[in-house]
């Protein structure tokens, strides 16, 4: 057993893991940084296509770039390290003291920590989490699956492939698959406009000429060892596939893309409260959940669409423990709750106090021209709103406190 | 003494309890044949894995399987703990809402008392959420069977194939049987795919194909198997409705019910459906989603409430191999000598399967006349992989302190650590089956959890190539290869073949 105490211990080495750290560190934070793979980074590794640190660094990088500057920035501030780790429970001694059990090839660790910081990120939804029935054939691969494979371990997991969503990871992937001699028949998305960001469906899809059916779904897998073939049809505003459209592609690969989710079993089982809409946990604007002294960063938090976000928040909930330890707990407050207005499917952070800077994520339900988003009598005019891109604002200190609110809707309000 | 050569033909949980109780004698040298890559991949993989107490068979219209099945549940008490089977033994209820179907549930009280099946009863309302805290409150009553249990299906197999291979059986995985060799009115053996086989006796127990196999033997030509299709949804370990009891509604003509049950692994299973299909839809394993309405209405019913449906980490089908009549065909024929049909063992086949080898055994000696010589060093038991999952922490740092692949965990849902895979793959291979990413989530539950592999399955791959000296991309999944090939060759390959 190997015992360690840290001021913050942060659970993840992905880019919010990361970020979480240094800001910790410089802040003076006696940090520990726990990773379960034997290599820090997270999924950014995998993802050797630009489109990373445009806010962050104000620069256009590749993932592997992107991570590897914030790992080199960890290293120079110097943060004590746990790779190859796997948080096996959390307890709790009292409000203040928490201990992380973690499972080790060097045996077990039992890190006594004031605060974590919960950066675990995303898993992806599976097949058996949609709505899609069938044989159960190999050549079934998630989009991260299919990426670890050919960006990785240089591995073409098929050659005629259909990819069902269009969430970014599938767009990206289908360039990829295009650019390594393999042949994407369709894109099926079974929304009326694209799971992902209108860049990746310019320079993924339309400039390689694969074709994206919006409005369709799959109706049907078909193939006894590997895949053979899928049945696509439209669908009706219900969302129901219309019969009478169907029809037959024949592929050898299913590429699924259909979306993350918030990787927060660890949190669920401590009883953290969570969002239906998010699917992540409740937090202040400290990012703090509903247990004192955890906070939660990136895509553990929200799904982001960009990486740039997903350090930010790190850096938030670093602050966060910083004023966690500082006042043996975050002070009480009034705290504001935002609330859904119209045309709002979420907003992060649920609470904020209104007494200084708070940065608010939030996605629309549908895609809308021309609108205001407005929070109190903050009106912020937006050109487009799109589900796939992902609002941020930064909402000033005060702009909220001087009317007394005790919740505000966030609201998207046509021009 | 004169010794048998034996070839039985399907590794299911029919064919390896066969196995396991022919290997007891000294009278048998056996070998068993299966197409799939690994044992327990027909029927047996997938299916509703109750150990029934048999009051529900009709034990004048089915003497053979009510007398098989309730044997067979006493006998599966002792092997779950002679074989370390995940089992539980919770009991069961057969949950009624009017008192139609009250009655219909009253009737199997008669059956409980001819085939000797204890402590059989009907409660009440007023009784009922004490049984089950998570039944429909709606529920009249139920019977219920405190003998039902629960096991693992798959790692049953495993087990029994296990302690048979150190009994001296040998298992041919990938062999498939294309003719039964007859000479002189006495079987001598089969031919398979990859090369032929001498025996004296063979066993058919070939599940889904038991009727192609009879065929090819020229017996019971009449003897059809027709798939009988049924549907599963299972739902996360961490749902909050999980019945303590195997919770069932009551059986009609058509179907035998639908089940509401914990597995042994901790998961909310319903089903299954019930769905006849075409004869030679021996492979369509298929969901649908009719299937899945049924089955997410049928449980609603037994249950005070279904978990919301995005909590399904899985859904699968299976096929059943219903025989004519729902009659099991058990048969040792003197002509030709030496087949032997074991064949249509629909439910309760996981049940009986047991018995069914003990009355095979007897059926063979007396058939034959065998005189069965006892192996005085039979081994009776097997261990499992050691799983660190439910280890106390303490524990759990000595053994890493021995094996530091117990610290390194590669599944994360179900807490697997890369020691238990490896020793999985070791066990795979020492069985003679093919080791495949499957066979190790059946083995040690990697992949088993709310994320379905998507963080394991490649670094599981990874351990086999390293483990078998293969390129990641040729490990196999279920039945396919993991990959075409190294990215990069195969362009240039495609680019040098187009100019």
């Amino acid at each position: 057993m190997i015992k360690r105490r840290a001021d913050v211990a942060i659970i993840g080495a992905g880019p919010a893991g990361i970020a979480a750290a240094i800001k910790a560190k410089l802040l003076g934070l006696e940090t520990v940084l726990i990773e379960n793979r034997d290599i820090l980074g997270g999924i950014p590794l995998q993802c050797i296509h630009p489109g990373f640190g445009i806010h962050y660094f104000k620069e256009d990088l590749t993932g592997c770039e992107f991570i590897q500057r914030l790992i080199d920035r960890m290293y120079s501030v110097g943060v004590d390290l746990i790779l190859n780790a796997y948080v096996h429970s959390i307890e709790f001694n009292s409000y203040i003291e928490k201990r992380v059990n973690v499972i080790t090839p060097n045996g077990v660790y039992k890190i006594d920590t004031k605060t974590i910081i919960y950066a675990t990120g995303a898993r992806e939804r599976h097949l058996f989490e949609l709505n899609i029935f069938g044989d159960r054939p190999d050549g079934v691969y998630t989009a991260g699956e299919a990426q670890t494979l050919m960006d990785l371990y240089g591995i073409l997991p098929g050659e005629n492939i259909v990819i069902i969503g269009s969430g970014d990871v599938g767009l990206i992937m289908a360039r990829r698959f295009a650019l390594e001699g393999a042949n994407v028949k369709a894109v099926i998305e079974i929304m009326p406009y694209p799971g992902g960001l209108i860049r990746n469906i310019v320079q993924c899809l339309r400039d390689f000429n694969i074709p994206l059916y919006l409005s369709h779904t799959v109706t049907d897998i078909i193939g006894s060892k590997r895949v053979e073939s899928v049945k696509v049809a439209k669908v009706d505003e219900n969302l129901r596939p219309i019969k009478s459209t169907e029809f037959e592609i024949p592929c050898d690969t299913i590429v699924i893309a259909a979306g993350l989710i918030p990787n927060i079993e660890l949190l669920e089982k401590i009883g953290v409260a969570m969002d239906p809409k998010t699917r992540g946990p409740i937090v202040n604007e400290f990012l703090e959940t509903s247990i004192p002294g955890i906070f939660v960063a990136g895509n553990a938090l929200v799904i982001n669409d960009l990486v740039d976000y997903a350090a930010e928040q790190g850096e938030i909930a670093a602050e966060g423990a910083k004023i966690y330890i500082e006042n043996s707990g975050i002070p009480t407050k009034s705290w504001i709750k935002m609330t859904l207005g119209r045309n709002i499917r979420f907003v992060v952070p649920h609470y904020i106090s209104g007494e200084r800077d708070v940065i608010l994520y939030a996605r629309v339900q549908k895609p809308e021209n021309n609108v205001y988003l407005s929070i109190a009598n903050l009106k912020i005019k937006m050109y487009s709103v799109r589900p796939a891109e992902m609002v941020r604002i930064k909402i000033p200190a005060k702009t909220i406190t001087e009317n007394h609110y005790v919740t505000v809707p966030v609201e998207v309000i046509p021009t | 003494m004169k010794r048998y050569k034996v070839v039985i033909i399907g590794a299911g949980i029919v064919g390896i309890s066969i196995a396991r109780v022919l290997s007891m004698y000294e009278n048998f040298d056996i070998s068993i044949v299966e197409m799939e890559p690994d044992v327990g991949w027909g029927v047996s993989k997938a299916n509703t894995s109750i150990i029934h107490p048999c009051h529900e068979e009709d034990p004048e219209k089915y003497p053979l399987r009510a007398r098989l099945c309730r044997e067979g549940n006493s006998i599966w008490m002792n092997w779950v703990k002679e074989l370390d089977i995940p089992a539980r033994w919770p009991g069961e209820l057969m949950v009624f809402y009017s008192s139609e179907d009250e009655q219909e549930a009253k009737k199997y009280i008669s059956f409980a008392i001819k085939n000797d099946v204890p402590g059989v009863r009907i409660i009440y309302r007023d009784e009922l959420t004490s049984y089950e805290p998570n039944i429909n409150p709606e529920a009249e009553g139920a019977l219920y069977a405190p003998t039902a249990g629960t096991i693992s299906p798959f790692e049953a197999v495993i087990a029994i194939a296990e302690n048979a291979i150190e009994n001296g059986v040998k298992i041919f995985v990938e062999t498939r049987v294309i003719n039964i060799r007859i000479r002189n009115h006495s079987v001598i053996g089969i031919d398979t795919n990859r090369g032929s086989i001498d025996a004296n006796i063979v066993i058919n127990a070939a599940g889904l194909y038991a009727d192609y196999i009879s065929h090819m033997a020229g017996v019971a030509h009449e003897f059809y198997i027709k798939p009988r299709r049924g549907e599963y949804i299972v739902f996360d370990e961490d749902v909050d409705v999980k019945p303590i009891k195997i919770l069932h509604t009551t059986p009609t003509p058509i179907t035998k019910g639908v089940y509401a049950i914990t597995t042994v692994h901790g998961n909310l299973m319903i089903g299954p459906t019930a769905e006849d299909l075409s004869i030679d839809a021996r492979e369509s394993k298929a969901t649908t989603e009719d299937g899945f309405s049924y089955l997410i209405r049928e449980g609603g019913r037994l249950l005070k409430r279904i978990p919301p449906t995005l909590k399904i980490i899985r859904r699968f089908a299976s096929l059943r191999p219903e025989p004519p009549y729902g009659n099991w065909l058990i048969d040792a024929y003197m002509e030709p000598w030496g087949f032997v049909n074991v064949a249509g063992i629909r439910s309760p086949g996981l049940t009986a399967a047991p018995a069914i080898a003990k009355y095979v055994l007897k059926l063979i000696a007396e058939r034959y006349d065998i005189n069965l010589v006892e192996k005085s060093s039979w081994i009776r038991y097997r261990k499992g992989i050691k799983s660190i999952r439910s280890i106390d922490i303490e524990k759990l740092d000595e053994l890493i302190r021995r094996n530091s692949g117990y610290g390194k965990i590669v599944c994360y849902c179900k807490t697997v650590s890369e020691a238990e895979i490896l020793e999985a793959i070791d066990r795979i291979i020492k069985i003679g089956a093919k080791p495949t990413v499957d066979g190790i989530k059946f083995r040690t539950t990697a992949g088993f959890g709310k994320c379905q592999g998507l963080f394991c399955r490649w670094r599981i791959a990874l351990l086999l190539s390293k483990r078998l000296g293969i390129p990641l991309y040729s490990v196999t999944i279920k039945k396919s290869q993991y990959g075409l090939g190294d990215i990069k060759i195969l362009l240039r390959n495609k680019m040098v073949s187009k100019t």
